[in-house]
């Protein structure tokens, strides 16, 4: 398993998750280590991207969360959110 | 029609890859480098500013600390770089069929085909460029030209994150006043051997007599010579059409220095493990087996033999190995590192001419011993089984030669 590479602006997240019949994975619910879970919306864009922000890359789900966008990476096998 | 070829060569991979993952150090000079405490410590690679400060690749910490007293070395973590390697080569698949990597930074690209002109190389250079960029977060330098060789120079032409294009039409223009040293192939030793011939620039080769490189490079003058006239005609090799491989072999720098000839046959034994177990799992044997040898002064000296009958039995390999050693380098100890190669290989279910002495038997009970023993390893680890004589070094039984670094760039050469 590859090591969790840490960042100041880096929050690794737990992720509920459908994963559909046709191999896609679609993010429903995230949340921090130390926050509260917040529900995903919509998923607006799903694409291969860097976080330069953060220090990452992987799957980048453009995700609606409430009245924010929110950037979640896949960045297999973990889950993680720019932080401010 | 000629051919559309791309070679991407990604910019400091290792530190590139390091530095997306380290935001904090972006703006620094940073270095991945071996492991100091097992004396890999040498730099590794190295980001635009530490470059900017003469750190050089090769050259050992201490050395480049010197040059750069913030110099910033990291760890190298080769299977992130392999999986970075291998989503570059996705991209790069979504192109063409035909990718030929080139270790793990490098690749080229053929995207000939009726209708695709060098303009549109020169673009998908671009397109590519832009999506390594953002998709991945590092940068490629993209060569676009004819052949694979001015692909290649195209590419280390201009640095980070650029595309060269080399055209038939103005290649002696581009190509010509280049130093020899630049070509492919073209090492410090050809490179002096060259100077004697008044042969600086790539094209003082491409002018030069072949009849006279030929004298003195052999062979190889006439192909460097091609190669200077942009006649090198080597294909890339489709994705799916896995090069023959040619030999298969390991080295290693021990954690201390052998001094005496147990040393040699721990450290050779354990090689010779790695390199058969590596044969039984491609399915093949060996007829050739060579050894190398490194001094603490960086002098290193290599021997080869032929076996009687084509092996992949670690006992055999060992046997070869040690033979040689005793014949050329016992003498001559303490040595940094060593390493073994197997070559001349031909598929393990090729028929062989057997003998009357009767010992096949037994080599072939030796041959479902060791794969027994690669199909406990494989389910419960390397370390789970051990020969005795490795035993005795606890520093050495630890180094696992299968799987602690092993990345070999594909040959060039075609055939």
């Amino acid at each position: 398993m590859p090591e969790r590479r840490e960042s100041d602006r880096k929050i690794y997240v737990k992720v509920r998750a459908d994963f559909t019949l046709d191999g896609r994975i679609i993010p429903l619910m995230l949340r921090p280590e130390d926050g509260p879970a917040c529900r995903i919306d919509r998923i607006l864009d799903v694409r291969e991207a860097s976080s330069l922000k953060a220090g990452g890359q992987g799957s980048r789900y453009t995700c609606r969360v409430g009245e924010r966008t929110v950037l979640l990476f896949h960045d297999e096998p973990y889950w993680f959110i720019e932080g401010e | 029609m000629d051919r559309v070829i791309l070679h991407c060569d990604a910019n400091s991979f290792y530190a590139s890859v390091e530095c997306l993952y380290h935001p904090e150090l972006r703006d620094r000079p940073v270095a991945v480098s071996g492991d100091a405490q097992a004396r890999h410590g040498i730099i590794l690679t190295k980001n635009q500013l530490a470059k900017r400060f003469g750190v050089k690749t090769g050259e050992a910490i201490w050395q480049a600390k010197q040059k750069c007293p913030e110099l910033v070395c990291l760890p190298p973590d080769f299977s992130l770089y392999v999986r970075f390697s291998q989503k570059m080569r996705r991209i790069y698949e979504q192109y063409s069929p035909r990718v030929e990597s080139f270790g793990l930074d490098e690749a080229w690209i053929d995207l000939s085909n009726p209708g695709v002109s060098f303009a549109d190389g020169v673009r998908t250079a671009g397109e590519l460029r832009a999506r390594i960029r953002e998709e991945l977060g590092i940068t490629v330098s993209v060569g676009v030209s004819f052949n694979k060789i001015f692909a290649k120079l195209g590419s280390d032409m201009k640095k980070p994150d650029a595309t060269t294009a080399i055209p038939r039409d103005r290649f002696r223009e581009i190509v010509w006043p280049l130093p020899v040293g630049e070509l492919l192939f073209v090492g410090p030793s050809t490179r002096r051997r060259l100077a004697r011939l008044n042969v600086t620039t790539i094209g003082d080769l491409a002018r030069c007599d072949p009849a006279l490189l030929q004298r003195h490079l052999g062979k190889n003058g006439l192909l460097l010579c091609a190669y200077a006239n942009g006649e090198d005609v080597s294909p890339v090799m489709p994705a799916d059409e896995r090069m023959a491989i040619k030999s298969i072999g390991n080295s290693t720098t021990p954690p201390h220095d052998l001094t005496c000839e147990d040393d040699a046959r721990c450290i050779f034994t354990l090689l010779a493990e790695s390199v058969a177990a590596r044969l039984r799992a491609e399915g093949l044997r060996a007829r050739c087996v060579s050894i190398s040898a490194r001094t603490t002064d960086l002098v290193t000296g290599s021997c080869q033999c032929m076996l009687a009958r084509p092996t992949s039995l670690t006992g055999e390999i060992a046997q070869a190995a040690l033979r040689l050693f005793d014949g050329r380098f016992s003498g001559h100890f303490p040595y940094r590192s060593v390493g073994l190669n197997c070559s001349h290989l031909t598929p393990d279910d090729m028929p062989v001419q057997l003998d009357f002495t009767g010992d096949e038997e037994r080599r072939m009970h030796m041959e479902q011993l060791e794969r027994s023993i690669d199909d406990l390893r494989r389910r419960f680890g390397h370390q789970v089984v051990q020969r005795g004589i490795v035993l005795r070094d606890a520093e050495c039984a630890r180094i696992n030669p299968v799987e602690d670094h092993t990345i070999h760039p594909v040959p060039f050469y075609a055939g």
